[in-house]
């Protein structure tokens, strides 16, 4: 009897994990190419990998399935169509989305504590570091407490 | 020099306390954006009510109007509907609306039910000017100047204070520079 439970059970799991399987691979297939060309589709996703939906901020327009992503998506086809490069396609969404829209924000005045700050504080972390093991090695022995007793 | 040492992980502490207290009152969904007193970019859209009569942005040069983005869908618009009709019965500038990414009949149908303060609307059924704009929610305002540029930007829904403490008196000082240039 107990035997006969465990088996049914290892079958009602089973089940569950192949309906899972399959609802997962069903959702992995939604997002076919909607341009028959697969190298500017390639490209399409390159440039919407690295840029941000402002609609969902945390995606960028390449994962996104809100709306505006995939009407960007669409635009950068027909910008790529018009054989414009990468760099006038992402100028061109900075033109109307502002720089947050890109997910490398550029170089400039008021990004510079975005960009310096990490460097700033790890060399402010290691100066800080130096010093205090460099007096430190200066102290005489007895200003540290003994670990373990000395050997007799 | 001695009280520095205990002083300075304190300042640290405090900056990092400013930093964050700002961020408090940053709202991310509030992109500044980028075409604040830029020319407004150009268009040429059908009218929402009268398929094939188009306007175009030149048309609307000479004169200081509101264009206030909305859909029949958009239930953020429905909020602020009440608001804009009631600001168009002041008369103060024309307002025209941008009907975005809507089906024509049921954004005919959402003004007839709610109300239209629009001198007229523009039909914008694909985005595309949407885009141009830089429109990534509904509803948005731009308020535009006699020479075509971009002075103001309203993201999400107007509020009565809104309207009273920033529209009207930007919408009075681009009256007088028209008046002025």
């Amino acid at each position: 009897m107990a035997r006969g439970m465990a088996l049914r059970e290892v079958a009602i799991f089973c089940l569950a994990l192949s309906l899972f399987l399959g609802l997962s691979t069903a959702a992995a297939k939604e997002a076919a190419p909607a341009s028959a060309d697969p190298v500017l589709e390639a490209r399409m996703l390159k440039i919407a990998a690295e840029l941000r939906c402002l609609v969902c901020q945390n995606q960028t327009i390449a994962d996104s399935h809100a709306d505006l992503a995939i009407d960007l998506r669409q635009q950068v086809r027909e910008l790529l169509q018009k054989g414009m490069s990468d760099q006038q396609i992402s100028d061109y969404m900075t033109a109307r989305y502002g720089d947050f829209v890109l997910y490398r924000p550029p170089f400039k005045s008021s990004t510079v504590l975005l960009w310096v700050g990490p460097g700033l504080m790890l060399v402010g972390g290691l100066l800080v570091l130096v010093l205090v093991l460099r007096r430190r090695s200066r102290l005489p022995d007895d200003q540290f407490d003994a670990e373990e007793p000395p050997p007799p | 020099m001695k009280y520095l040492r205990f002083l300075l992980p304190l300042f640290i502490f405090l900056g990092l306390v400013g930093f964050l207290f700002q961020g408090l009152f940053l709202d991310p969904k509030e992109v500044p954006s980028p075409l604040i007193n830029k020319p407004a970019p150009a268009f040429t859209l059908e009218q929402l009510e009268k398929p094939g009569t188009t306007i175009r942005r030149e048309d609307m040069l000479g004169q200081v109007w509101l264009l206030n983005v909305f859909a029949s869908w958009c239930a953020a618009c429905r909020e602020e509907h009440p608001l804009l009709v009631e600001f168009a019965r002041m008369k103060m500038l024309p307002i025209y609306g941008l009907n975005y990414k809507d089906e024509r009949a049921a954004g005919m149908k959402w003004l007839a039910t709610f109300g239209n303060p629009y001198t007229a609307s523009l039909y914008d059924r694909d985005g595309r000017v949407g885009i141009d704009f830089g429109v990534y929610g509904v509803p948005e305002s731009f308020l535009i100047d006699a020479k075509g540029v971009i002075r103001y930007k309203q993201i999400g829904p107007f509020t009565p204070e809104a309207i009273q403490n920033k529209l009207i008196p930007l919408v009075l000082q681009l009256k007088k520079e028209q008046g002025n240039g």
